[in-house]
């Protein structure tokens, strides 16, 4: 084996010889693609990307058909991501897939930089968005996307734009919030040391009277403006009738602060202004984590990978014109040429073909589209032109069935009602409870003392390590999760984890790399090697856009191939060197052709004139790490399943190699999502982790979902958490870390209940002086903090395996 | 100690000055992107080498 690829650390194969001379070097490339990538980026003077790089690129993807850009000239589709900028410039809002760090923003902004016309480019690293203001008279959008993608990189019109600003904004109100509460505790804690040394005197002074007053000073914004967000939780959840967390916070912040402000205002009582802040701090601190990990989680799925594209070529009468795809509309003629997505249902008129359905309904092998043979929106034309008559589009194609489907079985999804808020509402209860007893016993014993002794117990068993027991156990593993390379999207994926009593995994694209390979060769003749075998058959299929020429790509351009003709569904023809070649299915390659090998995966035979060469075996290939997964999992006690819409025997092989004993073959979305509904009301709990469209429905309905990175679009924003490196292994230790993760939130919750079940009837007794309830409180909110901390040193994996990760840490700011 | 009366006031003037200038900062984008901008000066430095001479590196 030679050194990896120098642009994407993918092995090179051998026999591949494609290399770039980079910064006087020459470097090996594993295919085509980054060779071109590479070149482009060299050809522009920016190879000092390869030295400013912390991490590798992303693979590019295979060569696309060439005009595909062009429909976003269009104005009807420009006007959903172009807009107005000073006089006559505007500027492109553009999301671009497979940044990795801070050397790509450079790399794209000083290539677009280069184009004419263009006169300012920003990138944002963290939510892979890209402004571009360009002068429309040099220059049109779709050289932007062209630009963008010989340099490897994945761009899409940012339409989900409004989205995005609501993030934004909700992100630097956390933050604006967070720096209030900040420097407000600071300055408060400052002051109360000095209340503290002050205070037990009895009779307030001249000067604890003033620092009192300015504390309140610096507490009341925190109040007011911090610990708003909690306020205004509480009274959505008091007006639907149900107790969560937010109420005792914003009881105890309210209360706490009111009592102060009294005792400021008339000289008497005690002030607990630090204990306010710190407390609002804190908890701000860890929402804040929290929501930074799902907005990361939204903007990685921001729709990378469109479902159906923005344009469709419509025949009027012989001309072909292309129309924006909401503009289709029943029995429009269509020409799909070969790569181009379905952009509605209809019936094939002209032509045979090939159609890749896989994204709707999990089959691997190329569908025959014949006259009269349905088409379906979402799925890909294969290898050779169709002409389509469309028979229902928009909402009524199969593809927004799917997306109902998805949106029922999420209604049905199993609840999960937070622990914390569990024990919020008898919590809550108790202490009030208490709090009013307390008074009544008091006011028959010494009126003048009830009211601060009902305070003394609202503040002392102040929830404040209650509330903060969760949420810190949880951002402290979320963070965690994020360098193992697991992005959590939805806040319950914790608290379902541990519970998990059955994995089930998707076939294609999960279990598998989701990429034909080369399983096998076997040669008929002598004087042939399987390198030349390689060769020939990567020069017949440098043409296509068939599946699996995606096998034969790195070697292609050892040789050249010329007259290639596509036989659709069948194979390939061309000559190379005056010698013609056949690659295909047998009874095509040969007249009488011999019975295939046995083996697993899909064989092709190449053959020349003079007869058959060599069987080639094709098939997907098990991710490496699918294998240990499995039986990592098992050591766990989960059992493990595979569920594949795919009919073919491969799913029994793949199922065999991976160690998984139960599986199922053939099943559709709807199939699927019956199954998982059966096992759950077996009492399972379900973890489901799968990536094509087919797969949404489950995903959504599942306990716990996991999507892969290289998923569908919908599929990621349905699922719990993304996958980033494909590692299966990140599993087995999340689960792992959940259910740590939950030892740890009910060691936090039994350390703050025993807390207060001291507290509270000390309090109750008159018993607890103000600084020895401060004390405590900051004390026992500390230990809960630094217990969740623990998690965040949780065992890391070995080595190797976090290749991305890192880049997707949410750098904080406070 | 008659000093804490005018010190503190000034403290807390400055606390509140410091806080408009972090919600400058917060609205302005400072905390936008976090990773990318502490690293691109060392990129345009590095720059002026290889791009302003681009045929060099490509025989």
């Amino acid at each position: 084996m030679t050194s990896p690829c120098y642009h994407c650390g993918l092995p090179v194969p051998a026999g591949s010889n494609h290399t770039v001379v980079i910064e006087g070097t020459s470097r090996s490339m594993c295919c085509p693609g980054c060779e071109a990538v590479a070149s482009a980026i060299v050809s522009g003077g920016l190879d000092g990307f390869y030295r400013y790089r912390e991490k590798q690129s992303d693979r590019p993807e295979q060569s696309q058909p060439q005009d595909r850009w062009g429909a976003y000239d269009l104005p009807e589709v420009q006007q959903q991501f172009v807009h107005d900028w000073d006089g006559e410039a505007k500027m492109a809002a553009l999301l671009i897939g497979g940044i990795t760090c801070a050397a790509c923003v450079w790399l794209i902004e000083k290539h677009l930089g280069q184009l004419t016309g263009i006169e300012k480019v920003s990138v944002n690293a963290s939510t892979q968005r890209a402004q571009v203001v360009f002068d429309p008279e040099q220059i049109q959008p779709s050289d932007l996307f062209e630009a963008l993608e010989r340099i490897g990189y994945r761009p899409a019109p940012a339409t989900a734009a409004n989205r995005e600003s609501v993030i934004q904004s909700e992100h630097r109100a956390a933050l604006r919030r967070l720096g209030v509460a900040g420097l407000g505790t600071m300055q408060v804690m400052m002051f109360a040391i000095a209340l503290y040394f002050g205070a037990g005197s009895g009779d307030v002074g001249e000067f604890e009277r003033y620092f009192r007053w300015v504390s309140l000073l610096v507490a009341t914004p925190v109040v007011f403006y911090a610990a708003r967000p909690f306020f205004s939780a509480a009274l959505r959840s008091l007006r639907a009738r149900h107790l969560n967390m937010d109420v005792p916070v914003s009881l105890a912040i309210g209360l706490a602060y009111g009592a102060s402000f009294y005792a400021t205002v008339f000289g008497t009582g005690e002030v607990y202004f630090e204990s306010i802040s710190m407390f609002t701090f804190f908890l701000l601190l860890g929402r804040t984590v929290e929501m930074r990990a799902r907005h990361r989680a939204g903007l990685a799925s921001g729709g990378l990978a469109q479902l159906l594209p923005m344009t469709a070529a419509k025949f009027a009468g012989d001309e072909i014109t292309h129309i924006p795809v909401a503009a289709l509309t029943e029995g429009d003629r269509i020409l799909l040429r070969p790569g181009d997505t379905v952009p509605a249902d209809g019936e094939v008129l002209e032509g045979e073909s090939g159609v890749d359905e896989s994204l709707l309904s999990g089959e691997s092998a190329l569908q025959q589209k014949a006259m009269g043979s349905p088409v379906y929106a979402g799925s890909v034309n294969g290898d050779s032109s169709l002409t389509v008559r469309v028979v229902a589009a928009g909402r009524s194609t199969r593809l927004s069935a799917i997306e109902r489907l998805v949106e029922r079985a999420q209604l049905d999804k199993p609840s999960q009602v937070a622990l914390a808020d569990r024990v919020a509402g008898i919590f809550v209860g108790v202490v009030l409870l208490a709090a009013l007893g307390a008074f009544a016993v008091w006011w028959q014993l010494d009126p003048s003392r009830a009211f601060w002794v009902a305070l003394s117990v609202l503040v002392v068993t102040c929830p404040c390590a209650l509330s903060l027991a969760t949420p810190a156990a949880l951002a402290s593993a979320t963070l965690r999760l994020q360098e193992l390379g697991l992005l959590v999207a939805g806040g319950s994926l914790l608290e379902t984890l541990p519970q998990i009593s059955r994995v089930v995994f998707d076939k294609t694209g999960t279990l598998t790399r989701g990429e034909p390979r080369i399983l096998q060769i076997n040669l008929i003749r002598d004087d042939w090697t399987e390198q030349r075998v390689k060769d020939v058959a990567a020069a017949l299929e440098s043409q296509t856009h068939h599946p699996l020429a995606r096998a034969f790509r790195s070697w292609r351009g050892n040789l050249a191939a010329s007259q290639l003709k596509v036989h659709t569904g069948r194979g390939l023809e061309g000559h190379i060197d005056d010698v013609r070649y056949r690659l295909g299915r047998a009874d095509f390659a040969v007249s009488k052709p011999e019975k295939a090998p046995e083996g697993e995966g899909q064989w092709l035979l190449l053959a020349d004139d003079r007869g058959a060469v060599a069987w080639i075996a094709l098939g997907d290939k098990l991710r490496e790490s699918a294998p240990q997964a499995v039986e990592q999992l098992g050591r766990m006690g989960l059992s493990v399943e595979l569920l594949s819409g795919d009919q073919s025997g491969e799913v029994q092989r793949l199922a065999s190699e991976a160690g998984i004993a139960h599986f199922r073959a053939g099943a559709s979305p709807e199939d699927k999502l019956t199954h998982m509904r059966q096992l759950q009301s077996q009492g399972e709990a379900v973890l489901m982790v799968g990536d094509g469209l087919n797969d949404v429905p489950v995903l959504s309905g599942a306990d716990a979902s996991v999507a892969m990175m290289s998923a569908a679009d919908l599929a990621q924003s349905r699922a719990d958490a993304i996958l980033l490196n494909g590692d299966l292994q990140v599993l087995a230790q999340s689960v792992e870390l959940a259910r740590k993760c939950r030892r740890v939130v009910r060691q936090n919750l039994a350390w703050a209940l025993g807390y207060n079940a001291i507290a509270l009837p000390l309090a109750v007794c008159g018993l607890v002086p103000p600084w020895a309830a401060a004390i405590g409180m900051s004390l026992s909110s500390l230990v809960v903090v630094v217990n969740a901390l623990r998690l965040s040193r949780a065992k890391s994996p070995e080595g190797g395996i976090a290749r991305r990760a890192p880049d997707l840490q949410p750098g904080f700011a406070d | 100690m008659d000093s804490l009366y005018f010190l503190i006031p000034i403290a807390v003037v400055f606390v509140a000055l410091a806080t408009k200038v972090f919600f400058w900062a917060v609205n302005n984008g400072q905390y936008d992107d976090l990773e990318t901008e502490g690293r691109r000066i060392l990129f345009e430095d590095d720059l002026q080498g290889p791009s302003s001479e681009p045929g060099e590196k490509e025989q």
